[in-house]
């Protein structure tokens, strides 16, 4: 977004780093107020993109809060709040790193984005965790919703020589690639005797690397805890056990919305809108649990795609950090990049409450 | 205190300008050059009005008999869809904005460029893109038939490419935030020194109510479109009442960006309109301060109306009536601004050039528009008047007598400083003539037949309706005639009108303070702020056949930098 021609400009101005003031600028103040007042109008759209999505998750808490009640404990709040901390710390490295930035130090904003880069693999990693697991016991958006209990024997040779989920593979297949193409690019510019490209790609490949780390924790606590403890509550257990039980009844339904009835599905939200939930009374529960799930996925799915996208951003800084263009009168991207981060977090904030804390 | 040749390089007409600075289709493709980008816009844009239009006609041939000739039910439907898509996403959301306002807006700031050349480039790509998404839904063969409102539940249930287009939608989306974003910081940080707030044109203050509307509301539709995309390929349960879904919901999202974007369509047809008053009166436009904060106004109460859409759709009385009530407040800023105009007319030197006969047409049509409105906003004849041609004609008055004929009158405002030729004002005169009559007697029947109970996106009618409907598509043939001679007249000046020199119709806002067509550089010299209405700034140069600003032709005075009588 910060506008930067370093090849127009650098012949001709030979002043403090006018290198990196676009033509149509007439200072480095005017073009930093530009960019970091076109940075929070950014985000402003962003807030109003994902506003949408909370919208709906207020509409339908209001409408069906029994829903919301049951479907919460699938999820792991230690997990969750592992996650939350995670990226609490990437916003504090990101800061420091904005901090550095403004001084002038680039070496310790490389350190620093890099930092930031591996917490957000690390968050990408352990969400992979939690959303293969949950794929796994059929948990999905609403009409593909088929609630199944317990252990799941894996299909790939691999995943069942890893003891992971297939799925687990499938969405590893990029992180894997990146990280060794960078590795392999790394040594490659290392014999080329390219400094900068060698230094950058290794720092990618760690940076992808928080990934596996992510990916690893979050395997082992689901394989220590028997499939994770921070959603199990005595509800939970009943419930499982109940989908257990009455599993073998519904199994000829693969997609058993299309068999809905509808006049008996309206009765059953009245019903369950006035009574406090008891229990599962039939079948609809599991399908309507999956309008939480269908929540779930869009929320935290679209997050996962700005931690993505964050992540291309964080290694532009990077690589401009490694080049060292940052001064103390030039730190704009850097500090744009940092309050998307900033922001990326705080919707985090919010969702995790929101979906994983709703007892 | 400039020689004749100094005013001739600086003001006269350059052969040497932006059009030919630098050559090779590499050289637009890639050029970050906000009035090559405002070009480019042009003639997409045109395009698309062009196509759209065309679907309108074969509509409006079909609608001849009750009988359907021409075109199967199902065909029908996929053209109107079509219709209304290509022209609010393709057409008229982008029309003044991203073409005229990306070419006028830095050089009426006296900016080189706007904040962020790059992001426009990539929104005037994100919009090719968009649209080919858009028209990849009648290439592919499976056409649209939701309507432009792709209202669940229906348009989950179709098989025709909504996916397709809706996902064109969004990325069209994204196209106007970013232009809205972009002039939104230009517009704050890139005056030119002492240009405060309230010495921007007008142009300027509708603009940047649009952007802040595109800001604040596009990305709602963003979320709300991909969630139906998620909806119809995953079904989510969010929309869908067959999974559990409100399709209500999908309306409420769906208007709280759509009634917006209404103004987004309007507000910078106004701003148009105040240009082009106060030039063509060579009067200073009365109750500026009005008429900018209008502007705004409109844009904030634009937010708090969507429901007026849903009146039918059995929403809890109380929020009806609120949404009503509000929604006849809007008609006051509208108001404020028509009665400026007239009030800046008053007792002006008027010259009736075409696009001052564009402006004479918009403040007629677009008060029937919007007088209109009052009646779709009073819940009982609401009731009575939802969904049938009364709303056609109504949204039309607005859309097409209002945006349009702002298009077409900013358009013919900046043609000659755009290419540096002077178009054939006669001919342009008879194109606004033929678009005025055929656009009246395209729409007015339409009043008549909705109050009768004419249903509108129907394929055929009662018999009773026959006349109204042929009368129709007759007008819609002498406004298609109308709209293509205005276009062709102004190519043809392109490319073979007289050359003409940096401001002919003596404007006072900073755009004409270059050569036209303008150097790369927009300005060659630092140009030299005046009220943007104060024609008697500007002043006839018989040499150059075009108006200078005064401290270009007074050789014995000093520019006007007098020191204040000191008080002591």
């Amino acid at each position: 977004m910060a506008v930067v021609e370093p090849e127009h400009e650098a012949h001709d101005d030979h002043h403090d780093h006018g290198e990196f003031i676009a033509h149509h600028f007439e200072s480095a103040e005017q073009q930093f107020d530009s960019g970091k007042l076109g940075i929070w109008l950014f985000l402003v759209t962003e807030v109003l993109f994902f506003s949408g999505l909370f919208v709906a998750y207020t509409l339908y808490r209001v409408l069906h809060p029994e829903i919301f009640d049951q479907a919460h404990v699938f999820l792991d709040k230690y997990l969750g709040f592992a996650n939350t901390l995670v990226l609490l710390f990437s916003s504090l490295t990101m800061a420091v790193a904005v901090r550095y930035a403004q001084l002038g130090k680039n070496q310790h904003v490389v350190w620093y984005v890099l930092g930031t880069m591996v917490c957000a693999s690390a968050f990408l990693g352990v969400k992979a965790i939690e959303y293969t697991h949950k794929w796994d016991q059929g948990i999905m958006v609403r009409s593909y919703f088929d609630y199944h209990a317990g252990h799941h024997e894996a299909s790939m040779p691999l995943a069942r020589a890893l003891g992971v989920s297939d799925y687990l593979i499938w969405i590893s297949i990029v992180p894997v690639l990146l990280l060794v193409g960078f590795a392999l690019f790394a040594v490659f510019a290392k014999l080329t005797e390219k400094a900068n490209a060698a230094f950058f790609s290794a720092c990618m490949a760690i940076a992808i690397g928080g990934y596996f780390i992510g990916a690893l924790a979050g395997h082992f606590y689901m394989e220590l805890t028997d499939g994770g403890i921070g959603g199990r509550s005595e509800k939970a257990a009943a419930l499982m056990a109940y989908e257990d039980e009455t599993h073998s009844d519904h199994e000829h339904t693969d997609k058993p919305a299309d068999h809905h009835d509808e006049s008996a599905a309206e009765q059953q939200k009245e019903t369950s809108e006035i009574a406090p939930y008891e229990g599962p009374q039939n079948d609809e529960f599991d399908q309507d649990i999956g309008i939480f799930f269908s929540i779930y996925y869009c929320m935290t799915g679209l997050h996962a795609i700005h931690i993505i996208a964050g992540i291309g951003f964080l290694a532009w800084i990077l690589w401009r950090s490694i080049l060292g263009h940052w001064r103390s009168d030039y730190f704009g991207p850097c500090d744009y990049v940092g309050l998307y981060w900033h922001l990326v977090d705080l919707i985090w904030i919010y969702l995790f409450p929101l979906l994983y804390l709703i007892d | 205190m400039a020689t004749a040749a100094e005013r001739k390089k600086l003001f006269g007409h350059a052969e040497n300008n932006y059009l030919n600075c630098t050559k090779g289709i590499r050289s637009w493709i890639f050029t970050l050059d906000h009035k090559r980008i405002g070009v480019m816009y042009l003639v997409g844009v045109t395009l698309a009005l062009l196509l759209a239009g065309v679907f309108a006609l074969i509509l409006r041939l079909n609608l001849w008999t009750n009988t359907s000739e021409l075109l199967t039910d199902a065909q029908y439907n996929q053209m109107f869809t079509l219709h209304g898509a290509v022209m609010v996403f393709a057409f008229i959301i982008p029309s003044i904005p991203a073409a005229l306002g990306n070419f006028v807006l830095p050089m009426m700031l006296g900016a080189k460029d706007v904040a962020f050349p790059r992001l426009n480039l990539c929104s005037f790509y994100l919009w090719i893109l968009g649209t080919g998404f858009l028209l990849w839904a009648i290439i592919s063969g499976k056409g649209l038939d939701t309507g432009w409102t792709f209202y669940t539940p229906y348009s989950i249930q179709t098989d025709t490419g909504v996916i397709y287009a809706t996902f064109g939608a969004f990325i069209l989306g994204f196209s106007s935030i970013f232009t809205g974003l972009n002039f939104l910081v230009t517009v704050n940080t890139m005056r030119i020194p002492g240009q405060g707030w309230f010495k921007m044109p007008l142009f300027l203050w509708g603009l940047y109510a649009t952007a802040i509307i595109q800001v604040l509301a596009t990305p709602v539709l963003g979320i709300t479109l991909l969630l139906l995309i998620a909806e119809k390929a995953m079904h989510i349960g969010i929309f869908d009442p067959k999974y559990g879904g409100d399709p209500v919901l999908f309306q409420h999202f769906f208007w709280f960006y759509s009634h917006p974007a209404v103004y987004i369509m309007i507000l910078p047809g106004m701003g148009v309109i105040s240009e082009l008053i106060a030039v063509y009166s060579r009067k200073k436009v009365f109750g500026y301060s009005f008429i900018a904060f209008s502007s705004v106004a409109i844009a904030l109460l634009g937010f708090l109306v969507w429901g007026h859409h849903m009146f039918t759709s059995g929403q809890s009385i109380v929020v009806t009536l609120i949404f009503s009530a509000i929604t006849f407040t809007v008609a006051i800023p509208s108001a404020v601004k028509v009665f400026n105009w007239l009030a800046t007319m008053y007792k002006g030197s008027i010259a009736l050039t075409t696009p001052m006969c564009y402006a004479l047409s918009f403040i007629f049509l677009f008060g029937i528009g919007g007088l209109t409105g009052l009646f779709l906003g009073a819940l009982s004849t609401d009731i009575h008047l939802h969904d049938t041609y009364f709303v056609v004609a109504h949204f039309h008055f607005v859309m097409v007598g209002g945006t349009l004929t702002a298009v077409f009158g900013g358009v013919y405002h900046w043609w000659p400083k755009m290419f540096g030729r002077m178009y054939n004002d006669n001919l342009g005169r008879l194109s606004c003539f033929l678009v005025f009559m055929g656009f009246n007697l395209t729409f007015f029947p339409q009043f008549v037949m909705g109050a009768r109970g004419m249903p509108r996106r129907y394929a055929s009618y009662d018999p009773e309706f026959t006349i109204f409907h042929q009368w129709s598509t007759a007008g819609a043939m002498v406004l298609g005639i109308g709209i293509v001679l205005g276009f062709g007249v102004l190519v043809y000046a392109a490319f073979k009108g007289p050359k003409v020199a940096g401001n002919p119709f003596g404007a006072a806002s900073l755009e004409w303070q270059s050569s036209s067509p303008p150097d790369f550089h927009n300005f060659i010299h630092q140009p030299i702020l005046h009220d943007p209405y104060d024609f008697e700034s500007m002043i006839y140069d018989e040499e150059l056949d075009t108006y200078v600003p005064k401290e270009f032709m007074e050789p014995d005075k000093q520019p006007a930098t007098e020191p204040e009588p000191q008080t002591h």
